[in-house]
């Protein structure tokens, strides 16, 4: 019981259809079982012990990604936008390993002891030679163990040095068949990947694409001209965005007129808070596209819960505050997935009230190889993420828990404050965080990032002070031209932090 | 009697059905087309199902008892269909959640 598992019954059911590029000239399941087990054999060939993935979105992805799975190696992908030291530090980790990487990042892998680079175009191009033998032999299907690893990704590290995150067949297993209807998509879908290649959606979008029978279109990297043009030349009907991805397709389609877009059927989103403003007016953008809120981490094979298309309509034509609110929520947990929400000492919190985010189903891994499990006795994940439940059942997540503020000895979360000063027509971005203050603790910093002219201190705090209550009103406000963000557009809040907490009154 | 795990996959004798349990521990009297079920891989189907239990399994589908106790999925479909004990195995009904990643 394998990952490969997924594509066998996929080639099973459609072996003709086209699995990954443009139709008539991608890879159709058939072929890309074929290949996968080319590559499985090459994989198995050596001395790996990992199969490393470091280059852009291509057909050598899934290959790479059932091949592994199919060898019963771990699937490691690296992020090659790192610089040289901080690459193949990650490399070595990884190491023994043969790495499938792009042209350039085949040079910069070859110098790592252990790593055995191999460009990634030999896998998929029609003309190269096959490094593997072309006939499937005997795949030990029945040997890999459901609890051996399939994927180890590197956390990304806004809080401290990267960890990897282990999934194990058995988790992404559940995730697949908990989530998605084997075959359940029609032969005109197709769904449009543009996460990068190294973010848990990145794997999982491929995975249920596979299972489901949906055609997969890749961009190489993120760009919303090339997202928008993409939609409408190959006919996309599914897309996955992050938040700044679609903060950036809205901004590209004002820019050409803003005419909407018809054709896509689903467009869910997730990875991050979703600036209000943004998918306002995406949902008039995308006025039939139906909008998924997922929610998910790294350590919980990707979405466990997730707010659906009728919920987003509902609450973005509601009058009542309650339901209007909804769109800031992440919906409901999955079919599979139990969700509570606790304070610090462990006790379950009641609807309403706001504590750490914790998720229990046989799609959470909460495992990191340096420290093994992170699940309580019971299968309990503590996702570090703050949130709370409404009197609905609705899931809202406020953020990172380290990036809570206690001032005067209240806990506000900066995502409240900055979901209010993002609807002043003033501010193009804002990031809020707590800086030291003798009176308070802490006291709330806002930097924000004006759209022009920048708004007055005084008329910002008499903003948020109607909107708000009064301790939520940032004293200091600072403008800068843009805010530090990893490329998945997470900010990067520890450098605001380092940044400006000379203006507190003292230092940590 | 096969010991049902989640993840343990078994195969008909009878045909090319072939089930992963999602759902479902301990000992199960596991029989499709008529016969015992067995772990998968370990000998080949031969024979036929038998008339009163061939009425197919569908790849990708889930089947579940009456109970709800037990939850396999099809990944090679066949002629014959599943009982455990004296009652059937039937498709539940498929999940419809919207497509998140």
């Amino acid at each position: 019981m394998t990952l490969m598992l997924l594509l066998e019954m996929a080639a099973g059911a459609n072996p003709q259809r086209t699995a990954i590029g443009s139709v008539g000239a991608g890879l159709s399941y058939e072929e890309l079982h074929r290949r996968s087990m080319a590559a499985a054999n090459l994989f198995r060939s050596g001395n790996a012990e990992r199969v490393v993935l470091c280059d852009e979105s291509s057909e050598a992805v899934p290959i790479a990604i059932f091949g592994a799975a199919a060898a019963g190696l771990p699937y490691v992908p690296l992020n090659y936008r790192l610089p040289d030291n901080e690459l193949r530090s990650l490399a070595t980790r990884a190491a023994p390993a043969i790495a499938i990487a792009g042209q350039a990042e085949t040079e910069r892998l070859c110098s790592v002891e252990g790593i055995e680079p191999v460009e990634s175009c030999t896998l998929f191009e029609p003309d190269a030679k096959p490094l593997g033998s072309e006939s499937p032999a005997d795949p030990p299907d029945n040997s890999i163990d459901p609890d051996d690893i399939a994927v180890m990704l590197f956390t990304s590290g806004t809080t401290g040095a990267p960890k990897s995150a282990v999934l194990r067949h058995r988790h992404l297993q559940s995730y697949v068949f908990g989530s998605v209807e084997f075959d359940g998509a029609g032969e005109d879908e197709a769904t449009l990947i543009s996460v990068p290649t190294y973010h848990i959606a990145g794997v999982s979008a491929i995975l249920s694409s596979v299972y489901a029978g949906r055609r997969i279109v890749q961009l190489p990297r993120f760009d919303a001209d090339d997202w928008i043009d993409a939609v409408e030349r190959e006919g996309i009907t599914h897309a996955m965005v992050v938040p700044t991805m679609l903060a950036r397709i809205v901004e590209a389609l004002d820019r050409r007129g803003g005419d909407p877009i018809l054709g896509l059927r689903v467009l869910s989103y997730g990875g991050g808070r979703m600036p209000l403003p943004v998918i306002s007016r995406a949902l008039d953008l995308f006025p039939i596209t139906a909008f998924v809120n997922a929610y998910g981490l790294t350590e919980t094979s990707s979405t466990v819960a997730l707010l659906g298309p009728d919920e987003h309509r509902l609450a973005h034509y509601s009058d009542d505050p309650d339901e209007k609110r909804r769109l800031m929520s992440v919906g409901v947990p999955l079919p599979d997935i139990e969700v509570t929400i606790r304070d610090d000492t462990g006790q379950d919190l009641s609807a309403g009230r706001a504590g750490e985010i914790h998720v229990r189903g046989a799609q959470v891994a909460g495992e990191y190889l340096e420290t093994g499990s992170t699940l309580d006795s019971d299968g309990w994940f503590p996702t570090h993420d703050s949130g709370f439940i409404d009197h609905g059942g609705y899931l809202f997540v406020q953020g990172r828990n380290d990036d809570i503020i206690i001032r005067g000895g209240e806990n506000m979360s900066p995502g409240e404050i900055e979901d209010v000063l993002l609807t002043h027509p003033g501010i193009h971005d804002v990031a809020v965080i707590g800086i030291p203050s003798s009176d308070w603790g802490e006291s709330i910093l806002a930097a924000i990032v004006p759209v022009a002219e920048t708004p007055s201190t005084v008329e910002l705090q008499e903003f948020v002070k109607e909107r708000m209550r009064s301790s939520r009103v940032p004293e200091h406000i600072v403008a800068v031209d843009k805010l530090p963000c990893n490329d998945t557009g997470k900010i990067l809040r520890r450098v605001l932090r380092v940044r400006f907490s000379s203006l507190g009154d003292h230092t940590y | 009697m096969v010991e049902l795990k989640p993840g343990a996959k078994f195969q008909s004798t009878v045909c090319s059905t072939q089930v992963i349990v999602v759902k479902g521990s301990g000992p199960a009297d596991l029989c499709c087309g008529g016969s015992p079920m067995v772990g998968a891989g370990s000998q080949a189907n031969d024979g036929m199902p038998a008339d009163n239990a061939s009425g197919g399994t569908l790849l990708g589908k889930r089947y579940t008892d009456e109970g709800g106790s037990i939850e396999l999925l099809c990944t090679k479909a066949g002629p014959g269909s599943m009982t455990v004990g004296d009652s059937a195995l039937d498709v539940a009904q498929a999940k419809t959640l919207p497509a998140s990643d």
